[in-house]
């Protein structure tokens, strides 16, 4: 590890959207040929940071400074020109060009005709590729190659802009353990070329075998930064924790039943194995993970919208095959998907048709719709669920977020169901109508319904669940309920990379 | 598992591979074997060199829309374009001259669809929008300029020229190959046609690299255009007159001939071996009917029938040769 002057410093950069503080006065630095590790839970301020880097987003307040001057980075396109380079989640590359173009897109070499020079382009990509140990040539079409291999053509553009600074964000998220080793010696590489590396992990054993230095964000501000061989898993864990729960959480007080669902060895290989869990009346269930660990994946399964590859679903007792949407309506269960505007919600038309949308049958003699009993429904939830709209025809698009949840639900519990299943119900909804829909889970839980509640945020599952199941990569990570429910032992559950986790057999 | 076999078939089926990313040829092979069959007239010399020269002035407009396809973007106003060059072309000849009277149609058309990319490019409107627009304007500017009837050429050496054959390959379908090979290496060779696949395959990255996608933008455009001025000129020195409903649904024939060769709506992907591909079956299925006599809504059934089921067999093909 050097002990450089820092190659860029962010001084206490501040960046707010609408109604929240995503960084308050972050300040962190970068030195020439080390891996230093960003880490916090989700909206602790990573991505947030790293667009600002990058030039996507611009800060408030507060200075970058690159190379011993203060910057203004306007753009990505001024970013590469200032040598710093984001290497995205989703790589943003273009399949049908070769990797060659590829890595010097924007930027290709021509004659004064405008002529391609193509072979000096492909010259050039090859010693790119070659610095890294690339085992591909530059003319092949990008499409072609693996994941892993198209994240080295993006970092072989660090070596073709003589980049200084590389940004990784979540690098591994879609790699193999063989693929995974292929990027770290390539990110070694770099380091010991000299370029600083901003990794962005949520995996505490990438983190220790990789970085040099860690910083910790929470809430947008920085708890610390401690060097690697000097920290541990515990202390980085208290690091990203240790905020107090908020008192207007409601967890159901209600007296458990007998089980409503269980589902046996579920398996889709591209998204998850092996999960086995069960929940029953009364019963709010949590399901905790990392953005990608399967868990939306995992409910649409259940609900027959994917395919579900080996496995058994038991309702009430009885096995039931395989299900489809419809099936699974009309045996009671209800799933609130994570998007509303794509999935859930029709937002041109008004509260009374969005409601009756997926109950057809019930509002309906003869494919003739029955607004009466439409507007009976509508006025029965817009009273329970206490929600703000004009009336029974405004366009829901009109509405804020959280009106719009409401009307999610109010579809949904129409049809009397017996097991909900909520994706990140309270995802872009403000404060107030956050807390609205958390009584309302308690409620339906202590009228007995089983609920399953989807959430990246920590305080929310921790809040309104009797019972957390924590996923990671695809599998189940751990079981917690009772005391043994702490930021803590979520955290690290979901961090722990098992080294056989979803490996292709 | 199931990464491992993925990644043997890749290697293994390149061949396959091939097949499925230009699968035109199987039908255009298809289609000349069958009616080769079917007609004893089909496969005689005479008949071959009509095939090419019926073909190549949806080839010439084919060649335009391939570049604004592969932009992402599309040119519905080609027919009117097409017919308006016909009309200026013809109908200027008595005032300044039959050569100035060609340029004029020439730039008529380059300048339209200049104006066409310049919409599109800083309105931010779907080119969808903007060209259906331009295409009812322009079909509207051709009737004023001809009024209802038809223009007639008045020195008849002028429609000598489209008489002019290599062997049996006419001016009109030489000028459509020529044109086709040239764009095609514009389209591998030069940084606009390789910036502009970047644009029309991850717009995203294409403009965080600092291309210059507008740019790009309207000079596909402006050759589009220019394309479909090249196919009214050889159009009125064939026919020696302008209709004013000349071209009319061309656009539509265009834009099949373009998607069928294989060169996707959605941008990125495409080429003009491609299009030549997707011209010629075209052009082979609406011979081949009729030298078999087939009645006219037949011939229309089955074009659309075929058009249908190359496009459905290219989402299953590239279904499957996508990673699952």
């Amino acid at each position: 590890m050097s002990n450089q002057t820092p190659i860029l410093t962010v001084n206490e950069v501040t960046k707010t959207f609408p109604g929240v503080v995503a960084l308050n006065e972050v300040s962190f630095d970068i030195r020439p040929g080390e891996v230093h590790a960003l880490v916090g839970e989700n909206g602790a301020g990573k991505s947030t940071l790293m667009k600002v880097l990058a030039g996507l987003y611009k800060a408030d307040a507060g200075e970058i400074i690159h190379q011993g001057k203060p910057v203004d980075i306007a753009s990505p396109l001024d970013a590469r020109h200032q040598g710093i380079l984001l290497i995205h989640q989703e790589l943003s590359l273009s399949p049908e060009l070769s990797v060659a173009e590829n890595i010097f897109l924007g930027a290709w070499p021509t004659n004064r005709f405008g002529v391609l020079r193509k072979s000096k382009l492909n010259k050039d990509a090859q010693s790119a590729l070659t610095a890294l140990g690339a085992d591909f040539g530059p003319s092949v079409r990008l499409g072609t190659l693996s994941i892993a291999k198209q994240q080295m053509v993006e970092i072989a553009r660090a070596n073709a802009f003589e980049a200084n600074v590389v940004i990784f964000d979540e690098p591994t998220a879609s790699l193999t353990d063989t693929e995974k080793d292929l990027l770290f010696a390539t990110i070694r590489n770099l380091r010991d070329r000299g370029v600083g590396i901003v990794y962005i992990s949520h995996k505490m054993d990438e983190i220790f075998d990789l970085t040099d230095r860690i910083t910790v964000l929470r809430d947008g501000q920085v708890q610390g930064t401690v060097k690697t061989e000097e920290s541990d898993v515990g202390q980085i864990t208290q690091m990203m924790i240790g905020r107090e729960l908020d008192a207007f959480f409601h967890r159901a007080k209600s007296t458990l039943g007998s089980e409503v669902l269980r589902v046996e060895g579920l398996m889709n290989t591209r998204h998850f194995r092996d999960v086995s869990f069960s929940v029953r009346q009364g019963e709010v269930l949590g399901l905790y993970g990392l953005v990608g660990a399967g868990r939306s994946e995992l409910v649409e399964t259940i609900f027959g919208v994917r395919t579900m590859e080996a496995g058994e679903i038991y309702w009430q007792g009885q096995p039931t095959g395989r299900l489809t949407p419809r099936k699974a309506t009309d045996l009671g269960m209800a799933l609130v998907p994570e998007s509303r505007k794509e999935q859930g919600l029709v937002l041109g038309q008004g509260g009374r048709a969005n409601i009756s949308l997926p109950h057809p049958n019930m509002f309906s003699r003869a494919t003739v719709m029955n607004v009466a009993s439409e507007m009976r429904v509508f006025d029965t939830y817009k009273k329970q669920l206490d929600i703000k709209t004009t009336g029974p025809e405004q366009a829901l698009s009109d509405l804020s977020g959280g009106n719009q949840q409401k009307f999610v639900l109010a579809k949904w519990l129409c049809a009397d169901p017996k097991l909900i299943i909520l994706d990140e119900p309270t995802r872009g909804i403000d404060i107030g109508s956050k807390s609205a829909i958390h009584e309302l889970i308690a409620g339906l839980a202590e009228n007995g319904l089983a609920v399953i509640v989807i959430s990246s945020e920590m305080p929310e599952v921790l809040g309104v669940s009797h019972r957390i199941l924590t996923m990671s990569e695809g599998r189940m990570v751990g079981q917690f309920s009772g005391v043994e429910m702490t930021e803590k032992n979520l955290i690290e559950a979901v961090s722990h990379c098992a080294d056989d986790v979803l490996t292709p057999v | 598992m199931t990464m491992n076999t993925g990644a043997q078939s890749r290697h293994t089926n390149g061949a396959v591979t091939w097949l499925f990313r230009n699968h035109i040829w199987l039908f255009l092979g298809l289609a000349i074997a069958i009616f080769s069959l079917a007609s004893p007239y089909f496969l005689t010399v005479n008949n071959i060199s009509n095939v090419l020269t019926q073909g190549a002035f949806i080839g010439i407009l084919a060649v335009g829309m391939t570049l604004v396809m592969i932009d992402g973007e599309i040119d519905l106003s080609v027919g009117a374009i097409l017919a308006l060059s016909t009309a200026l072309a013809i109908g200027l000849q008595e005032q300044i001259g039959v050569w100035p009277a060609v340029l004029a149609g020439l730039l008529s058309g380059a300048a339209l669809g200049f104006f066409n990319g310049v919409i599109t490019a800083f309105s931010g409107m779907h080119s969808f929008i903007v060209t259906l627009g331009a295409l009812i304007g322009i079909r509207g500017l051709v009737f004023i300029y001809t009024g209802e009837d038809a223009l007639m050429v008045q020195d008849f050496s002028y429609t000598e020229y489209a008489e002019i054959y290599l062997g049996p390959v006419s001016v009109t379908a030489l000028t459509f190959f020529v044109l086709a090979l040239f764009f095609q290496w514009v389209l591998t060779s030069t940084r606009h046609g390789r910036e502009t696949f970047a644009i029309g395959d991850n717009i995203e990255a294409a403009h965080d690299a600092g291309i210059n996608i507008k740019r790009h933008k309207i000079i596909n455009f402006s050759i589009c255009g220019t394309m479909a001025a090249v196919a009214g000129i050889l159009l009125s020195m064939r026919l020696g007159t302008a209709e004013p409903n000349a071209g009319k649904i061309w656009e539509l024939w265009t834009i099949i001939a373009v998607v069928l060769g294989g060169t996707r709506l959605t941008g990125g992907f495409g080429s003009m071996w491609k299009t030549i591909g997707g011209v010629m079956t075209l052009a082979v299925l609406r011979n081949g009917l009729r030298l078999l006599n087939t009645p006219n809504y037949v011939e229309l059934m089955v074009m659309g029938a075929v058009l249908i089921l190359a496009l459905l067999l290219d989402r299953v093909l590239s279904s499957q040769t996508e990673a699952r």
